[in-house]
């Protein structure tokens, strides 16, 4: 995978383009810089964890090692749906912390640069986990925040 | 890393660390007063080992100071000097220094010559007062690998007589003998060993001629025939004469570190008569191979950690055999590494077997199938390999104590606080990395024992203690778990200043209603320091709490017990092995998990008639005469709302400490196998009453509980309630 802020890569044109991985959740679309995905797969039965907070899924074995699985949509305080075979984990890789995030479907890869990127209103105390916001052939796309997304120590060790 | 140099070098380092603690080890002894006739000898040769190598590197500063440090050491073994208390504290100081000297040359950090300087004049002191005996140690060895200039003595050619030259420069003897002095003929061959181990013939008789004017012959044994040729050994041999009022044990001292590697043969003369007797000796003595001159430059360096185990001394002018020192088992020094990857093959080859055993299993095969028995044997070969490969990388926490016993000395001396440490179950084996990983917290915990735990010695005295006070560290295997405690016999803890500092602090609120477990767990909040004048020791922004952390992250736990008056004791809990434990796999809620099989007493099948319930929700069950507290797993673990008990439900009789039964409820027992821990803490963090996970041989991961902590958790809150507050 290359960067895509190299100016060379970047296709069109404008520099210090970055490439997002976009899926849905519900009927949202959200998408996560791609150089913190190290690889997508489809769900599996996770282990639940005693005294986790509702939006730890559990844990699965990700090739011999134990990967926590967070459900984007209750992280996000969207609706709660049963994880189904077609619903996906993103495995994601931030400051060396990996973890899988359960998401419905991955749809794209896409590219923007930082001018096309909106601050999001500062309304809802979920708010904290857009980062930017774009619009996309007239979808609204949410850049998420992974390290705010990915829970911190304090919140998983209640 | 191409240097052969660094290569040599990082080996002498690393020889350097178990000298010294050989070296620590003597003189721990020597301070317990259970020391031998050797245990002098083995620090000696310690020193004296360190410092020659250090002499080969051109470490200069090490050589100085591990020369004066031998020197006043020399002088006690030969019994010039009577060790006492302060004679013994200064050794131990030595050997600190010392260390610290090695780890700073290792490191190539400058050093720092106030460090030592201090000590070489301590050490200066006690010689300069004493030597008349004349047990003067060697001058300065330059231990530089050398070989004897062969050549000179050709090839197999005659007898030869060749008077060493060198033996004119010698310092002139300043001892005032009799002239009539009986002397001593040293009969001295060495072995091929010898030369190859890098020690050097002429030093050695010139130490001797230290003892006396020397009448030195050297006789070189042509080989009878070529076959001699190939059996390579020694082929000079030396005969001295020395005038001198020694004893034979003096002789036998200066050789020491040949034990075994030498023909030596001391016999006191009467009549100096060497002529006679180097004839005598050129006659009897059988040819033998001279060393290949190309051997020597190539021979392995010198291996002072095998003459440091040599066996005492025999009795003098008895004929030395060509027997070896007694070895200690040989070792590999490998890299941790190559383990670490070892340990997690072996970890798949768990997994593994237990998938493959689940397929068997699926199969219908017979049980007495040659598929079965095989499965069998395979089994059995995996549970060996794997605990062998656990062994490796335990290790005693020996070298942990002995770091332990130096900061103790180093704290009770800079608040000036008389402290004796006491140890036990030095010889406990815990894995490598735990013990790495343990030596910062227990620092933090004994300088927190001699500095906040311990009274001063008035007050120690009215209280009518013994004004030395005592720490006690011990290592135990208890149930599965390495147990390190470190105790001392102080005051306890002053309860009401905790609180009084926690509610300052703001911890806690003033009216906050706390048992006495619950105040001493304010110890480990973070930012609580109860030093109400901060010592040199304390306030060093490192607390408890810290501690806490660092124990936690090894899995392992930090409990307190105190009692005012009589002492403050930290019990460290940590888990035996990190890689992999017997378990019974168990399904609660529809979740499978597993249970460390230590941990389980016995399993019950409930009869609804054996429960009883005191107070709301809370039900005991009757174990023959006991009454045993009950905890539903599925609900200690959140997984479900209590269900009512059944005929038939199975509990599980858990005993998290001595004399305590707890009843754990479980749905089902499915196996009991071997699991692989997996851990948790990198990617999620502490998740409680989980000790790790593991990975069953469906794929699906099965979460390893901790019963202990289950247990602690839920009967007291009081711990979770607390770390909120602080958060």
């Amino acid at each position: 995978m290359t960067v895509a802020s190299d100016p060379q890569v970047s296709e069109t044109g404008a520099t210090g383009e970055t490439e997002y991985l976009s899926f849905r959740i519900g009927e949202n679309e959200y998408s996560v810089e791609i150089m913190s995905v190290r690889e997508i797969r489809g769900w599996t039965r996770t282990t639940s964890l005693p005294h986790a907070p509702d939006f730890v899924r559990g844990v699965i074995n990700l090739r011999g090692t134990v990967l926590p699985v967070v459900d984007l949509a209750l992280r996000l305080g969207l609706e709660e749906t049963e994880p189904e075979d077609r619903n996906v984990i993103i495995v994601v890789d931030v400051e060396s912390r990996v973890m899988g995030l359960r998401v419905d479907a991955v749809s794209d890869i896409l590219s923007f640069s930082p001018d096309q990127l909106q601050p999001p209103p500062e309304m809802t105390s979920k708010s904290r986990f857009v980062r930017a916001l774009t619009i996309l052939d007239d979808r609204m796309v949410r850049l998420l925040d992974l390290e705010e997304v990915l829970p911190s120590n304090k919140e998983v060790a209640a | 890393m191409s240097d052969p140099m660094q290569e040599i070098m990082a080996s002498f380092f690393i020889e350097c660390e178990e000298l010294h603690e050989s070296l620590v080890d003597a003189l721990q002894a020597l301070a317990d007063g259970d020391a031998d006739v050797e245990t002098i000898n083995v620090a000696f040769r310690a020193v004296h080992s360190i410092k020659g190598g250090a002499g080969a590197f051109g470490l200069d500063d090490l050589v100085n100071f591990a020369h004066q440090f031998e020197t006043v050491m020399d002088a006690c073994r030969s019994g010039d000097l009577a060790m006492d208390d302060p004679l013994n504290s200064l050794f131990l100081r030595c050997s600190d220094v010392l260390s610290d000297l090695i780890r700073c040359s290792r490191d190539g950090e400058p050093i720092d010559t106030a460090m030592s300087g201090g000590l070489i004049e301590e050490l200066a002191a006690y010689v300069s007062s004493d030597n008349e005996g004349g047990a003067e140690p060697e001058e300065e060895i330059d231990f530089q690998p050398m070989t004897l200039d062969l050549g000179e003595l050709g090839g197999p050619g005659d007898d030869m007589a060749v008077d060493l030259p060198s033996l004119d420069d010698l310092p002139p003897i300043n001892l005032d003998f009799p002239s009539t002095s009986p002397g001593l003929l040293v009969e001295f061959r060495p072995d091929r060993e010898l030369y190859e181990s890098g020690n050097e013939p002429l030093f050695l008789i010139k130490t001797l001629a230290d003892l006396g004017p020397c009448q030195t012959t050297v006789t070189l044994d042509p080989p009878k025939s070529i076959e001699d040729l190939k059996n390579l050994g020694g082929r000079l041999s030396w005969s001295i004469l020395v005038e001198t009022v020694s004893q034979p044990d003096a002789v036998a001292e200066i050789f020491e570190f040949t034990d075994g590697l030498c023909q030596l043969n001391v016999t006191p003369q009467q009549d100096a008569e060497p002529d006679a007797v180097i004839s005598e000796l050129t006659e009897e003595t059988t040819p033998v191979v001279t060393p290949q001159a190309d051997d020597i430059p190539t021979a392995a360096p010198p291996a002072p950690a095998e003459t440091s185990k040599a066996n005492p001394i025999d009795s003098p002018s008895t004929k030395r055999s060509e027997s070896k020192p007694a070895k200690a088992s040989p070792t590999v020094r490998v890299d941790l590494e190559r383990i670490e990857r070892l340990v997690n093959l072996v970890g798949e080859l768990v997994i593994n077997q237990a998938m493959l055993s689940q397929s068997i299993a699926q199969e219908d095969i017979p049980p007495n199938s040659p598929v079965s028995a095989g499965l069998d044997e395979f089994m059995q070969l995996t549970r060996n390999i794997q605990e062998s490969v656990m062994m490796i990388r335990a290790q005693p926490v020996k070298s942990l104590f002995q770091r332990m016993s130096r900061i103790v000395r180093e704290s009770s001396a800079a608040i000036d606080k008389r402290v004796r440490l006491v140890t036990d179950g030095e010889t406990t084996e815990i894995d490598k990395t735990a013990i790495e990983r343990l030596a910062d917290p227990l620092t933090h915990m004994i300088r927190n024992a001699v500095d906040h735990g311990l009274e001063n010695a008035a007050t120690r005295r009215e209280r009518g203690k013994n004004e030395q006070g005592e720490i006690r560290l011990s290592a135990a295997h208890r149930s599965g778990r390495v147990v390190i405690e470190v105790a001392d016999d102080g005051g306890g803890i002053d309860r009401e200043k905790v609180r009084a500092k926690a509610i300052e602090k703001g911890l806690i609120a003033e009216d906050a209603a706390l048992s006495e477990s619950e105040t001493d767990q304010l110890l480990f909040l973070p930012g609580f320091s109860t030093a109400t004048e901060v010592s040199s020791l304390s306030g060093r922004g490192v607390g408890m709490d810290v501690v806490r952390t660092q124990i936690s992250s090894l899995g392992g736990r930090v409990s307190i017990e105190s009692s005012p008056g009589v002492g403050t004791t930290f019990s460290i809990s940590l888990p035996l092995t990190l890689a992999v434990l017997d378990g019974m796999v168990i399904t609660v809620a529809g979740e499978t998990l597993v249970i460390p099989l230590n941990a389980i007493v016995e399993t019950l099948s409930l009869a609804v008639d054996d429960l009883r319930t005191v107070a709301e929700g809370q039900k005991v069950l009757r174990v023959r005469e006991q009454f045993v507290s009950v905890l539903d797993l599925g609900t200690e673990l959140g997984y479900r709302a209590q269900i009512p008990v059944e005929e038939g439900t199975i509990a599980l009789l858990i005993s998290p400490e001595e004399g305590v039964l707890v009843a754990l409820l479980v749905d089902t027992i499915e196996d009991q196998r071997q699991v692989v821990i997996k851990g948790m803490q990198e990617s999620y963090g502490r998740v409680p009453g989980v000790a790790a996970a593991t990975i069953l041989g469906d794929g699906q991961i099965a979460l390893i509980l901790d019963p202990n902590d289950l247990i602690q958790n839920s009967s007291g809150d009081d711990v979770v309630i607390l770390q909120k507050k602080a958060s």
